[in-house]
């Protein structure tokens, strides 16, 4: 009796234990969420692969066989990656010392308002625009020959160029602001104290902020990227979707809703997903390289 | 600040606002192109229409059968932002207040669907939904929405959330409230400003969200945007001044809540969710 109470002094009641590790009735409200978030996005992509590798006919890799063998297919890769990269690095590159004069900036508000326009309003607004814009009639073209720089107009549109200028428009105020961001978040005062020590505006730039702006960058640099790899609307609506534009995310949709063919469909899809890693693991594992610590000045 | 006033520094200030006013200026230029044609009787070879008018409008509202597709619209946006923001509080909530084994594995969970394109998951999950009869249907629009949804209101959230005193709420306890009570007069008070910067992002996010709802829609579970792509895809069908101003009604929809959401929200907010976490992962 008296070993029994004793034990059971030992061991509070299971109740407790839990919520000794963070498990009680608060912790079952992330259960909705989890549940959701299983059933819509972990199961679907579980789905998909296993989807991906039971093809209608064939072996178990007949899909991935027939997308690497068909020019057609394995091609796109290539012409997302031709897009996609580019247009990452120059929305990165620009933005770069962009958001380091907007950051001095006092009434920034505006600017930033701008520029989230093209972000909210999404690819398909924005193809239709440039569509006209970008047009052989459009004011584009129209300011381009009157100011003599052109004697006949350009053509933007159907080709890699409209699809270009719609992943500029719609990314660099992505990059950009995604930057900004980073930007504001490191301590003027660092900058003040490289100053007063007698460096250069260039050299604040190379040895104090780029080092401790590198991991931020990584971050847009991967989250713009994965966006322009994905490219899809603008690249049918602006683009020459039979030709140079025919990106992998349009392989995979017509695979999938054109042909019927949903295997093939999740196969190329995780396929897409697979490229994007790839890059994306490819900046992070550069991040060891970098600097990472705080990104304010200390006191005293 | 610490201005370098050389002719070097100068003239690399002055093609740094050169790159803005240009990108600003083409941005404008987009978008006006747009309403100006939708007002324009007829546009060939001018800088502007030859005259103004607005009966494009009527067409396009006739032609394109906006009042249902609006109507849809605004059914599937309201009822996702419903239904993220009871999941996504409550889920952030206990994000927010307990540690227990397996966190990160969850906030992984949360953060995946933001990272990932909506392409890449969207055509596995399409494909399910239509496996199970759900593809093409008003709620196979609304699950394809909530993935990015609910994410998305549980990283505004949390950091909100944590901001917020417990001993608030232990204090509440003591005088004797009860859950409902503590929650109803103390946390939905304290929560409703982040609560409504969320849920109105969501609301714009969503009537702009293309491919997750291209992909699930049908014939009448089609949005706003999801018609100007096809509006636009079938070009040569119809005038293109009437698509521009079925262009015109979906900006000034997204426009609209957007200027809503900004009187909460700082603009960077919109695209720099949830970045500390983005960082750590």
């Amino acid at each position: 009796m008296a070993a029994a109470a004793q034990g059971v002094m030992r061991r509070p009641p299971l109740r407790k234990r839990l919520a000794a590790r963070g498990l009680d009735g608060t912790t079952l409200l992330v259960l909705p969420g989890i549940a959701l978030m299983l059933a819509l996005f972990v199961y679907p992509f579980a789905y998909g692969f296993v989807d991906s590798i039971t093809p209608r006919e064939g072996p178990w890799f007949a899909n991935y066989h027939t997308f690497f063998t068909d020019p057609f297919q394995y091609r796109t890769i290539a012409a997302t990656l031709w897009l996609a990269l580019p247009v990452t690095i120059i929305n990165v590159v620009v933005a770069i010392p962009i958001a380091f004069r907007v950051r001095l900036m006092r009434r920034q508000r505006l600017l930033t308002t701008i520029l989230v326009l093209p972000v909210t309003l999404g690819t398909v607004l924005v193809a239709d625009g440039l569509l006209n814009f970008l047009g052989p009639q459009g004011w584009f073209n129209r300011t381009l020959m009157l100011a003599g720089i052109l004697g006949a107009p350009l053509k933007l549109t159907n080709n890699y160029w409209g699809v270009f200028a719609s992943l500029v428009i719609t990314g660099f105020p992505f990059a950009f602001l995604l930057t900004l961001s980073y930007v504001t978040g490191i301590d003027p005062a660092v900058e003040q104290a490289a100053a007063t020590l007698g460096a250069r505006a260039r050299q604040r730039f190379t040895r104090i902020f780029l080092p401790l702006l590198l991991p931020g960058l990584a971050v847009t640099f991967c989250l713009s990227f994965v966006q322009a790899f994905s490219v899809f609307p603008s690249a049918v609506l602006l683009g020459a979707p039979a030709g140079s534009t025919r990106v992998i995310s349009i392989a995979a949709y017509q695979a999938a809703f054109e042909q019927y063919d949903h295997s093939l469909g999740a196969a190329i899809a995780i396929i897409m997903g697979l490229v994007q890693l790839v890059i994306v693991l490819a900046i992070l594992g550069l991040r060891p390289l970098f600097y990472r610590g705080p990104v304010a000045g200390t006191k005293g | 600040m610490i201005r370098d006033q050389s002719l070097a520094a100068r003239l690399w200030r002055f093609a740094v606002w050169a790159v803005v006013a240009l990108f600003v200026v083409n941005l404008i230029g987009v978008i006006a192109a747009v309403l100006v044609n939708s007002f324009g009787t007829r546009w060939l070879g001018t800088w502007l229409p030859a005259a103004w008018t607005t009966r494009w409008y009527f067409s396009a509202w006739r032609e394109f059968q906006l009042t249902p597709v609006l109507i849809v619209t605004f059914e599937i946006v309201f009822t996702v932002v419903v239904i993220s923001g009871l999941v996504g509080v409550t889920s952030a909530y206990a994000l927010a207040r307990r540690d227990f084994p397996g966190k990160r594995l969850v906030v992984l969970a949360f953060l995946l669907p933001l990272l990932v394109p909506p392409l890449t998951y969207g055509i596995p999950l399409a494909t399910l939904l239509y496996r199970i009869g759900l593809g093409g249907t008003f709620w196979g629009v609304v699950a394809a929405n909530l993935v990015p949804a609910v994410p998305f209101v549980v990283l505004v959230m949390i950091p909100f959330i944590e901001q917020i005193d417990p001993r608030v709420e232990q204090a509440a306890r003591v005088f004797g409230a009860s859950t409902t009570s503590l929650f109803a007069r103390i946390l939905l008070p304290l929560l409703l400003p982040g609560m409504l910067a969320a849920l109105l992002l969501v609301l714009v996010r969503t009537l702009a969200m293309f491919e997750l709802t291209f992909l699930t829609a049908g014939p009448t579970s089609q949005t706003l945007v999801v018609a100007l792509y096809y509006a636009v895809f079938a070009s040569g069908v119809r005038a293109p001044q009437s698509i521009d101003a079925m262009a015109v009604v979906y900006m000034v929809t997204t426009l609209f809540w957007l200027v809503i959401a900004l009187q909460f929200v700082n603009p960077t907010q919109i695209v720099a969710r949830a970045k500390q976490r983005t960082a750590d992962a």
